[in-house]
C-alpha cells in the first residue's frame, strides 16, 4: 500500500482536527476501558457504598474457577468455528456469484439482508426455529430419528449458537470477498486458462493469494465479532446454557455483571477478554500479515 | 403486546407530567417488572390510586425481567437517578436487605408519614419472610407466590385416569405419569418452572430439610449452604431417571420459559409453577379443563408436610427523594393494602392475598367456593407449624446461586455428572457466593 503524506503549514492545525476524534476515544473508549481495569481491583457492594481495594483477588479467583476456565474453552470453539464457517461459506458464495454475469446482482441483494437483522432478532429468530419444544427444525429432525435438545445437551446448544452466529455474519463477509474477486485482474486469470489450468487450480493459485489482503482483514474482523458482538445471539438462543456449554467470556461477564452484581470479577474479566483481543491482533499483525501480499 | 405497554407507559407518563403542572401534584415513579395481563393489573392500581386523590400521582414504568429491574434500579441510584418506589423479587432481598444506605425502611416510613401500619394485619408468612432479624418489615409485600400443581383434566381422563384426583405425593406423580405417557394420552408427565425455586427451595420447606446453615440465611452473613442433604439427592436422582424414561420434560433455566407451553399444548399433563401462573393457565387452557392442587411430597419422608415458601416480590422504597414524595408513597402504600385493592389483584393474579382483611374478603365474597383450587397456594403456604427450615430463606446474591443451581441441573440431566456431584457443586459454588457477599457487605 502506498502512504500519502500531508504538510500542514500550520502546527496547531492537525492537532484540532484531531481533537474531536480524540475526545470520543477517550471518553467512550479509555475512560471506561480505565473504570474496568480500577474495579477489577477492587471488591464491592452493588450500590457501590463500600469499596475495598484488593489487589489481584478478583484475578487470582477467576483462574482458580473451573466455570472459568470452561468458558475460555467454550470461547475458543465458539470463535474457530464461527471464523471458520463463516468465512468459508461466504467465499464459496462470493466465488459462485461472481461467476454469474447477470444474476449476479440479484443474489448479491438477496444475501446481504441477514447483516440488517439485529442480533437480538436474529438469536430469537433462530431459538423459535430450534426451540425443543415448538420448533421446526427439532420437529423436523425427529422424523429422521435424530433427537434435538439444546436445552440439556451442550454440543447442540454450541451447534445452535455457531450456526446462528455465522449466518449472521455471512452478509459482511460476502460483500468484502465480492469486492476483493471483483479487483483480480482477468487477464491474470484467463493467462491461466489458456496455459491449460483448471478452475480449482486458477482459484487456488492465482485467486486466493490475490485476495489475501481482505481474508487477512476479514478474519480479524470475524475473531473480534465472534469474541464481542455475539452477545446478542446467545442472549436470545442459549443464556449461555446449558451448564455453561454456551457461554462464552463476553456473555459471563454480562452474566457475572449485570445479572450477578459482581462488579468486581466482570470487570476482571472484561480486561482479560481486552488483554486477548489485544494479544490476538498483534499476533495477527506480526506473524501472519507477513504471509500475506498486498 | 410490548408495544402497546410501551405506548401504555408513554401515555400515562404523559398525562402524569401534563396534570402535574396543572395541579403541581407530587409524582412518585414505580419501577416494576410485571408484563403482559399481570402489567395491565397493577397499572390499574396505579390508576385507582390517582383517581382516589389529587396531591400525588403515581406513574409505574415497565422495566423489564425482575433482574432487569433491580439492575436498572442499583445503576439508577449509583447516578442518583432512582425511583421512588421498585418492585425487587424475593431473590433480591438479601441484597436490599444489606444496602442499608439505599433503602428507607416500610415500617419506618409508614411511622414517619403518619400512615396506619399493622404488621399483624400481613398474613404471617409473608411477615417472616421479609422481617429482619429484629422483627421490622423493611419492604412493602406486594406479589407473593407460591409454587402449586396444575394437572389437565382431559389427559387424565384419556389415561383412565380419575380426573378428580390430583397426584398427592412425588410416587403418585411418578406412577401416573407412566400411565398417561404408556397410554399415549400425551407424550410427557410433567414438567415444572423454575428448577432453583420449585424444585430445590420449596421442596427443601416442605420436606423440613435445611436449606443453609444459620436458619436458612436469616441467622446472619456467615451462613453457608446445606441443600446437598439426602431428601434433595433422592430427588434430583428421581428427576433424572424420570427423564430418561420420558417421564419428566425439562422446561429450561431460571424461570423454565419452555415449561408453560409444554403443558398450555397438552404435552405434558402435569406441571408445577407459580399461584401466579393461575392467569396464563386459565387463558391457554380454552381445549382442556385444568385441575389444581398442592405440590407433592415423599410420603416416606415425611408425613405431614410443613408449609411451602414465598416468592414474587416486595415493594422497596428508595432514599434521596423528598419529603412529599415520601409522604405520597406512604399513602399509595395505604391504598395498596386496603382489602378491596389486595383482594381484587389477589383474585384476578393468583398471587396470594397478602392481608388477612384481603383474604377473608374473599370468603365472604364467596370466591374460593365459586373458583375452584384458587385457594391451594394460601391453604399450603400456611399449612402446619413453620420450623425454622420452612420458614424462608434469606441470602446474598441468589441470584447468581440459582444460576449455578440451573448449570448444575442441566449437568445432571445430561448425564455428566450424578445428583450427588451435581448438588455437592452447586452447594460448593454456592458457598463461594456466599463468602464473596459477606466479604463486600461487611
Amino acid at each position: 500500500m502506498q502512504t500519502k503524506r500531508t504538510i500542514f503549514p500550520n502546527k496547531l492545525l492537525p492537532y484540532a482536527l484531531l481533537t474531536p476524534q480524540l475526545i470520543i476515544t477517550i471518553v467512550f473508549f479509555l475512560w471506561p476501558a480505565a473504570q474496568a481495569v480500577k474495579s477489577s481491583f477492587e471488591r464491592e457492594d452493588p450500590f457501590g457504598f463500600r469499596t475495598t481495594f484488593i489487589w489481584f483477588q478478583n484475578y487470582t479467583r477467576l483462574f482458580g474457577e473451573p466455570e472459568y476456565l470452561n468458558s475460555l474453552n467454550r470461547t475458543a470453539i465458539f470463535a474457530i468455528a464461527v471464523t471458520f464457517i463463516s468465512m468459508s461459506v461466504s467465499l464459496l458464495l462470493a466465488v459462485a456469484v461472481s461467476r454469474l454475469l447477470r444474476s449476479g446482482r440479484a443474489y448479491t441483494t438477496l444475501l446481504v439482508w441477514p447483516y440488517a437483522v439485529a442480533p437480538v432478532l436474529a438469536g430469537i429468530l433462530w431459538w423459535f426455529m430450534f426451540n425443543p419444544t415448538i420448533g421446526i427444525v427439532p420437529y423436523l429432525l425427529n422424523q429422521f430419528g435424530i433427537s434435538w435438545n439444546h436445552r440439556i445437551r451442550g454440543n447442540d446448544a454450541m451447534v445452535l449458537v455457531v450456526l446462528a452466529a455465522s449466518w449472521k455474519q455471512i452478509s459482511y463477509n460476502f460483500l468484502f470477498f465480492v469486492a476483493g474477486l471483483q479487483s483480480v485482474p482477468r487477464s491474470l486469470i484467463e493467462a491461466a486458462a489458456i496455459d491449460g489450468a483448471g478452475p480449482f487450480k486458477r482459484f487456488w493459485t492465482i485467486v486466493f493469494p490475490l485476495i489475501s489482503p481482505t481474508t487477512f482483514f476479514l478474519m480479524i474482523v470475524n475473531i473480534n465479532y465472534a469474541m464481542f458482538d455475539t452477545f446478542g445471539i446467545i442472549d436470545g438462543t442459549t443464556s449461555g446454557g446449558p451448564a455453561g456449554a454456551t457461554n462464552t467470556l463476553v456473555y459471563k461477564v454480562y452474566a457475572d455483571g449485570f445479572l450477578g452484581l459482581n462488579i468486581g470479577s466482570s470487570s476482571a474479566q472484561s480486561v482479560v477478554l481486552m488483554a486477548i483481543v489485544i494479544v490476538l491482533t498483534v499476533i495477527q499483525f506480526r506473524w501472519v500479515e507477513r504471509r500475506v501480499q498486498y | 403486546m410490548v408495544h402497546i405497554k410501551v405506548a401504555a407507559g408513554l401515555l400515562s407518563l404523559t398525562a402524569a407530567l401534563i396534570s402535574s403542572t396543572a395541579y403541581a401534584q407530587t409524582e412518585v415513579t414505580w419501577w416494576h417488572a410485571m408484563g403482559a395481563e399481570l402489567g395491565e393489573r397493577l397499572e390499574a392500581i396505579a390508576a385507582g390510586f390517582n383517581a382516589s386523590q389529587s396531591d400525588y400521582v403515581v406513574t409505574p414504568v415497565f422495566k423489564g425481567t425482575y433482574p432487569e429491574t433491580l439492575t436498572a434500579a442499583i445503576a439508577a441510584f449509583r447516578a442518583n437517578e432512582q425511583p421512588a418506589i421498585v418492585q425487587v423479587f424475593e431473590v433480591g432481598t438479601g441484597t436490599m436487605m444489606a444496602a442499608k444506605g439505599a433503602v428507607y425502611p416500610v415500617h419506618k416510613l409508614m411511622t414517619d408519614n403518619g400512615e396506619p401500619w399493622d404488621p399483624s394485619g400481613f398474613l404471617a408468612p409473608v411477615v417472616g419472610y421479609y422481617s429482619d432479624t429484629e422483627g421490622n418489615i423493611l419492604s412493602m409485600p406486594f406479589n407473593s407466590s407460591t409454587p402449586i400443581m396444575y394437572y389437565n383434566k382431559d389427559v387424565f381422563e384419556k389415561a383412565g385416569l380419575d380426573p378428580e384426583v390430583a397426584p398427592r405425593t412425588w410416587a403418585e406423580v411418578e406412577e401416573f405419569s407412566r400411565k398417561i405417557v404408556e397410554s399415549g394420552a400425551a407424550p410427557c408427565g410433567f414438567t415444572s418452572g423454575w428448577i432453583s425455586w420449585v424444585q430445590l427451595e420449596n421442596l427443601s420447606a416442605i420436606h423440613d430439610a435445611p436449606y443453609g446453615t444459620l436458619e436458612n440465611g436469616f441467622g446472619g452473613l456467615g451462613t453457608e449452604f446445606t441443600f446437598n442433604g439426602d431428601v434433595q439427592v433422592k430427588h434430583w436422582e428421581n428427576l433424572k431417571k424420570w427423564a430418561d424414561a420420558g417421564l419428566y420434560q425439562y422446561g429450561g433455566p431460571v424461570g423454565g420459559n419452555d415449561a408453560p407451553p409444554k403443558f398450555y399444548a397438552q404435552e405434558c399433563a402435569i406441571y408445577t409453577n407459580s399461584s401466579a401462573s393461575r392467569a396464563g393457565v386459565i387463558l391457554n387452557s380454552k381445549d382442556f379443563r385444568v385441575g389444581f392442587a398442592p405440590l407433592p411430597y415423599y410420603d416416606d419422608v415425611i408425613a405431614e408436610p410443613k408449609n411451602s415458601i414465598i416468592g414474587g416480590a416486595t415493594l422497596w422504597t428508595l432514599n434521596g427523594h423528598s419529603p412529599e414524595v415520601y409522604a405520597g408513597v406512604a399513602k399509595f402504600f395505604t391504598y395498596l393494602s386496603k382489602p378491596e385493592v389486595q383482594a381484587g389483584w389477589h383474585q384476578a393474579t393468583g398471587y396470594l392475598p397478602i392481608t388477612n382483611a384481603a383474604y377473608e374478603l374473599g370468603q365472604s365474597q364467596g370466591y374460593y367456593e365459586a373458583t375452584p383450587g384458587s385457594d391451594i397456594a394460601i391453604k399450603q403456604i400456611t399449612r402446619g407449624e413453620p420450623s425454622a427450615n420452612s420458614k424462608g430463606i434469606r441470602f446474598g446474591n441468589l441470584t447468581q446461586v440459582r444460576d449455578a443451581i440451573d448449570a448444575e441441573f442441566e449437568a445432571l440431566l445430561a448425564g455428566s455428572k450424578t445428583a450427588k456431584q451435581a448438588l455437592d457443586a452447586a452447594v460448593e459454588r454456592g458457598n463461594q457466593i456466599l463468602r464473596d457477599f459477606e466479604a463486600a457487605n461487611s
